[in-house]
Order: C-alpha cells, then structure tokens, then sequence
C-alpha cells in the first residue's frame, strides 16, 4: 500500500527571457563569495559562504524548489508508506563522484552516520530516525521511530550533503586530507583556492544530467570590503553578487546599472526572519502589553522602505511568509504610536530603563537599531543603546544579559524544524543563540508544536501550527520585524541562476551565459 | 592681563580662531536649547540634499534625519569631550610632571620611565583598545582619551619645572623653609603655566580629534550624536549623498582649526621673548 508521489520536474525559470532560449554551452562565471569561507567540507562546515560554494560541489538526496517541494536530486523518485513511518529513496544509477568511484547507498548510510557526528542541524532532523538500510546499491531505506511531517524536508544538499566513503570511512573526519580538495557528486569539481583572493571550481565532465552544467568555470572572488565588493561588480570584475554581498543602500544603484538583473528568489528554504528578543523574564519586557506596545510603536514599514530598500516584507508573526503552514489569519500590530502610548499607560511602565541591542552586523542593522531606538521613545519609552561587537552580541544574548535584542534567524522551511525552537520550553538553555532566548513559556504552544511534529496528515499539522501562531501573535513573546529578502544582483546574461528554494548555493547546475 | 589680550587681539589669525571657538561655544551651549528637536528624529524622505526645504536646510541623512539638528547637538558632544578629557589629562599630567621635575633622582626616573610606557604605545591604538574593552560610551571615551594624552602634558610640565626649580627665588624659598607643596604650588607652576595652557588648547583639538575618529570606527557613545557618527554614519553613503558627511566634516575642520589658531595665537601672547618683538 504504498501512495506514489507525483515527480514533476517543473523548474521555475524566473527570467521570462531565459525560458523562451536554448541554453548556450561554455563561460565563466565570477561571483562574489563573503566572507571568504572557512573551509568548503560541508559535512563538516555549514556557515553560509560554505554552503554556497560547496552546493555547487556536493549534493543531496532531493532539491526543493521555490514552493519548497522536493525535486529529484540523487535520488530519483522517493515513496513514503501510508502509516507515514517509512521513506524509501531509489538513487540515480550511473553517478559518480569527482575522482571516478560511483555513489551507492553504501555512501547515503555512510554519511547518515558522519553527519549525525559532524553536522548538529542534521544530529537534531535525524532524531525521530530509527534506522535506515540499503537492501540494494541504489535502495535507501529510512525508518522512523513515529510520524515526523518535516522529515522529506531534510534532504537539502547544505542538511543532509553526501560525503564519499570511500575516502572518509575510518578516517578521522576534522584531519581528513580531502577536507581540503573536497570531491563530491555535484556539477563543479574543487580545483585550486587562493586563500583571500580567489576560489576555483571547474565543470565536472562526467556530471549525471546530461548536458549539464554549462558552464566551465566558477571564480568565487573574495573582496573584503563591501564599497569595493560593489566596484567590482561595476567594472565588470564579477557578474554575480550573491544576497548580503553588498550594502542594501547600493543595492537601487546598482540594479539601475545597465544589463544587471535583480531577483530576490532562492532564498525560501531559509526564509530569514528578522524580530526583537524582548526578554519575558525580567523588566519591562516581561509585560505582555508593553511587548504589544513595541509592536505597535515600531513602524515596520519604514524599516522595509528605507533601511532594506523596500526589500523583504513586514513580518505577520513567528513563520516567514514562505514557510509550510503560514497562516496571516492573526492579530495585527500596524504602526500606531498612540494606541502604543496607552497600552504602555495601562501597563503602569513609568519610565523605566530599557536597554536596546542593535546586532553589530554593519551599517544596516546599526541605522536599524537607532530607527527602532527613536520609535520607542517616542513612544514613551526610556531606551539605552547597548553598543557591542559580535563576540560581546553572543554573550549577552546567550547569558539572556538584555531587554531588547535584534536577530534574525533561518526558518528552514517547516515549523518543526525552525520555527518551534524558538517558542517551546524545551528549549530555554543558557548559552545558546538560536533557542528560546526570551524565555517564553507556555504549556499550551509547548504542546501544539509537540503535537505538530509528529501529526499525519498534513491537514491536520496544518490546523496544529496555524492555532500555534495565533496564540503566539497575540503574546508576543518575540517582536516580529521583517522577512528579509537578501537580493542576488546579476549580469542579465547569466541565465537560470537561481531555480531552487536555496538559489546560488546549488543554482549554478543549471545556469549558463549568453554570450 | 590687558597686555595680553591685546596681543592676543594684534594676532589676525588667533582673532580669526578665538572667533570660530566663541562660535563653536556659543552653538554648544545655546544651539540644542534653540532647535530642541532630537536629532535621532526621523523627519524628513531620506536622502533630502541640502538646500531644498528650509526646515532641514543641511539635508537628511540616510534614516531621514535631519543634518542640520545633528551638527547643532553634535558641537555639545564633540566640544565637551575635547573640554573634559584634555582636564582629565591636565590633572594627571601635572603633578606627575612637576613632581618628577622638582624632587628629581629616583622619583623623576620612576615617574619618567611611568610615562614613557605610556608615550611607546600608539595613541590611538590604545584609545581604541581601552573604549572597546570598557564598552563604547562618553565616560569610557573620556577615560580613553584621557589616558592616551597625559604623557606629554607630564613631560613639558617636567622640563618647565626642572629649569625653573634652579632659579633663585625658589632657591630662596627653599631656604627660607617653605614645604615642598607650598614652594611647586605658588612658585614654580604658576610660571610654568603658559606653555601648558598653549598645549592645552592644542589638546582640545585633538582630543575633538580623536572623538571623533572613535565614533568613525562605530566606537562612539550610541545614545550621544556626534560629529565623528555622523562623518562614519554617512560615510558608506558619500556617492549617493555627500552632504551627510561633508558638513558634520566641515565642522570638524572648523573647530580643530579654530583651536590651533587659538593655540598658536595663545603661544605669541605669552611668549615674552615673542611679544617684545613686537609681532
């Protein structure tokens, strides 16, 4: 009794002009990387710039694209049994890696067992894993102790990348030569990395999708500066600037630049999602109206338009927009300074200090941090700005040493894997970033997101999270601010860049130059 | 006194300095009382140029902040660092200078090689070392400044000292039994003075300095506007918008250059060997 899932291929191409042309063959592409990544072993390394580069040099099971759906990435069609316990995934026949051996599921079971080592996102999406088998070479099996909805979620090539065993079994992981010339399975091969100047990635010949890719080369450029980052993409030095690579205020200028291309697309599956830590144990903040107070005092709409650019949009509540289960059917905190004013009155806030924590991210978040500063006290409150550097940031955030804190977090597409850490008292633990820093506690979201991750049908984790969020957008635990939009700027001949839910990170399999 | 202050008037560019200082005072102290408005305030569209609305005639910056507000309150901040923390430093650097200087021997070494410690470090390296770690805000750049500027202060206050503990009259109240505090307090630093005050003066303008290039780095007190802020604030934005940087500049260049001339003009005045030239 096995429910066959539909696997239709439908790759959204976002440039009208893209779709309507046959993709040319040959090109180099040279694309800004920031900052200049620590290593490229994804299994081992997962900060941003890591995944970008070694998207395009590692793959997964699945791809998502832009609606989060999975596409066939390794794995070529996948079924899930009716009791929703077991995935049975049917690898691709005839991949292999970058030095020649072919990929078995002898590599999937491998790697299973070295991310849950090396790789804590992964540790925690494999936790309601029972086991997992191959009962042949292009067969995986995985088995879960009970329903767990996000599970087809997890197999993103920076979640869930597949590491050759051949070349890491019984070695030890972090010391492992490849970590430095790291061989995959995806469409560019590792070929040289000047440190702070340039990183080198050639077109693997024997890549498994015919055709594909088409380029031959990728420069990943390293150019500390932003304002020269910027230059560099005037004077042609690159083509591609990925999101975050420079100043949103360049952003407008350079997309007025002749033949430059603009999307904000491919970043769906980490949806980042901007708010304030507003701390529910102690002072002021630990008053549910004066945390509705911030809301309404913070016009969130200035943020959009002139801090980001217009980019990215006003946050409803604890979900971004893009991810599963979003419902808007909340309560709404538009910007009214007055109606902030009187909760404050009613609340009985006299005046007390309330320290603000801009993020020390750059320019940006520091003109963020002085705009929301200037709402809340016109609003009537008494606000010090805290100034610290990124070290400092951590601490005091982990140490819950704050009032009001900025952040923005990655979503990763389900509920159950980035949304609920954030609200359930499970996870209030010093010393961490990413959890329930505001210690928000509430037995009853304890229990809807509880319930939410294990419930089948999807209907029914549906009806689960969209009671979750309700509850949620009325306490405020946290102040929602914006779903950022980081824009990726491109020459308008680099074609089909960005088609997945992860965009440049594994884009460049399917992009090609107009010459 | 009178003679002075008709040196000081006969000196054109020390008038034309003492006029920007009296100015630069004059906009600290009464400016902010004048125009009241924050100048966190969002005001105006952002990117406003200069010149187009009277009400924000200097332009916005990138928050829609108007320019004009912020260098008005900007000049308390800037001035009242450069003020405080050259005292802060005149108080340290003093009576380490003249003890050293008049007991000479082993306290002038220990008090030297003190000093010394101080002046191999680079100044503002330190300054920012010391206001990163003490977390950025007025008193710990104050403190900073402070810290980074005494040294010579102790060393002129030293050589002054040194040369005029030989002189006969505090030779003679040496004799006569004076203490030791009564003959530096009333025989020695009271003729020591001039070159102090002329380096003072010199130390204002740097200390403005050095605030301001502590806000540049992202360093200065985040609850305070200043002129340093809004030049570093504006910076990344000076293709866009060059007025957000250019004016809060320009008054960094007109009250460090006013304080120079000041200086210079002040260092003519109390010069006896210049004044009877007759300059």
């Amino acid at each position: 009794m096995l429910k066959k899932l539909a696997l239709s291929v439908t790759l959204a191409c976002l440039t009208a002009a893209a779709s309507a042309q046959e993709p040319k063959t040959g090109g180099v592409i040279n694309a800004v990387i920031q900052p200049e990544p620590p290593g490229l072993m994804l299994a081992l390394i997962q900060n941003g710039p890591t995944q970008m580069v070694s998207g395009n040099i590692f793959e997964g099971l699945l791809r998502y694209g832009p609606k989060l759906e999975p596409l066939p990435g390794l794995a070529e069609s996948w079924t899930i049994s009716e009791d929703a316990k077991v995935y049975t995934f049917k690898l691709k026949p005839g991949v292999t890696w970058h030095d020649g051996k072919p990929f078995t599921s002898a590599d999937v079971l491998f790697s299973i067992e070295m991310l849950k080592q090396t790789h804590a996102r992964a540790r925690g999406n494999l936790g309601q894993l029972e086991k997992v088998e191959a009962p042949d070479d292009l067969t995986v099996v995985f088995t879960l102790k009970q329903p767990f909805g996000p599970f087809i979620g997890i197999f993103e090539v920076g979640s869930l990348p597949m590491v050759p065993k051949h070349l890491y079994e019984g070695t030890d992981f972090k010391t492992n030569p490849n970590n430095n010339t790291p061989v995959g399975t995806g469409p560019f091969m590792f070929k040289e990395w000047q440190k702070g100047s340039f990183i080198r990635l050639v077109k693997n010949p024997n890549y498994h999708v015919k055709g594909k890719p088409y380029l031959d080369e990728i420069y990943w450029q390293i150019i500390p500066d932003a304002a020269a980052r910027a230059v560099a993409y005037e004077t042609g030095k690159v083509d591609v600037l990925p999101g975050g690579s420079v100043e949103n205020f360049d952003v407008p200028r350079l997309s007025k630049l002749a033949n430059t291309c603009v999307t904000g697309a491919g970043w769906e599956f980490f949806s980042p999602l901007a708010w304030l830590w507003l701390n529910n144990r102690a002072g002021p903040t630990s008053n549910k109206k004066i945390r509705q107070a911030i809301m309404y005092a913070i016009d969130r709409n200035f943020a959009k338009d002139v801090i980001w650019n217009g980019l990215g949009k006003v946050a409803t509540g604890p979900s971004a927009s893009t991810i599963k289960f979003y419902t808007d059917d909340v309560p709404k905190y538009p910007y009214d300074p007055a109606k902030a004013k009187a909760l404050l009155k009613e609340a009985g806030y006299n005046g007390e200090k309330v320290r603000l924590m801009p993020l020390p991210y750059g320019e940006t978040w520091q003109r963020w941090g002085e705009a929301v500063k200037q709402n809340l006290m016109d609003a009537g409150m008494n606000i010090e700005t805290i100034a610290t550097d990124v070290p400092g940031s951590n601490q005091r955030i982990g140490d819950w040493d704050y009032d009001i804190s900025f952040t923005y977090l990655y979503q990763y597409g389900d509920p159950a894997l980035g949304v609920g850490r954030n609200y359930v008292s499970s996870q209030i633990m010093k010393g961490q970033q990413f959890n329930n820093v505001e210690g928000y506690s509430n037995p009853e979201i304890d229990k809807l997101f509880a319930e939410g991750a294990n419930a089948t049908p999807d209907s029914k984790r549906k009806e689960i999270y969209e009671k979750a969020q309700k509850i949620l957008v009325e306490d405020v635990p946290v102040a929602w601010m914006l779903e950022l939009q980081f824009p990726t700027i491109t020459r308008c001949k680099v074609k089909n860049l960005i088609t997945t839910a992860i965009g440049v990170n594994d884009g460049f399999r399917d992009a090609w130059v107009d010459k | 006194m009178r003679q002075f202050a008709r040196q000081m008037l006969r000196n054109p560019s020390g008038l034309i300095g003492l006029i920007i200082v009296v100015m630069a005072i004059l906009v600290a102290v009464v400016g902010p009382l004048i125009f009241p408005n924050s100048p966190w305030r969002m005001v105006q569209r952002p990117f406003l140029p200069p010149f187009t609305l009277s009400a924000v005639p200097l332009g916005t910056d990138a928050l829609g902040r108007d320019v004009f507000a912020g260098i008005i309150h900007g000049a308390r901040v800037s001035l009242l660092v450069g003020l405080v923390s050259t005292l802060a430093a005149l108080a340290v650097g003093v009576p380490l200078g003249a003890i050293a200087g008049y007991f000479g021997g082993r306290v002038d070494d220990a008090l030297m090689r003190f000093t010394e410690f101080f002046q191999t470090i680079p100044s503002f390296a330190l300054a920012i070392v010391l206001v990163a770690i003490l977390q950025p805000s007025i008193y710990s750049i104050v403190a900073a400044i402070a810290i980074v500027s005494w040294p010579p202060v102790a060393r002129l206050v030293r050589g002054e000292v040194l040369s005029l503990r030989t002189r006969e009259y505090v030779q003679a109240a040496i004799v006569t039994g004076q203490t030791n505090r009564w003959i530096i307090w009333h025989e020695i630093l009271p003729n020591a003075l001039s070159p102090v005050i002329v380096l003072a003066s010199l130390m204002i303008a740097t200390a403005i300095l050095l605030e301001s290039s502590l806000s540049f780095l992202g360093l200065g007190d985040p609850n305070l506007i200043s002129w340093g802020y809004m030049v570093g604030a504006g910076r990344t934005v000076i293709r866009q918008a060059w007025w957000i940087t250019v004016f809060p500049g320009l008054a960094i260049l007109l009250s460090v250059l006013g304080l120079n001339l000041v200086g210079e003009g002040l260092n003519d005045a109390l010069n006896p060997r210049l004044a009877r030239q007759g300059r």
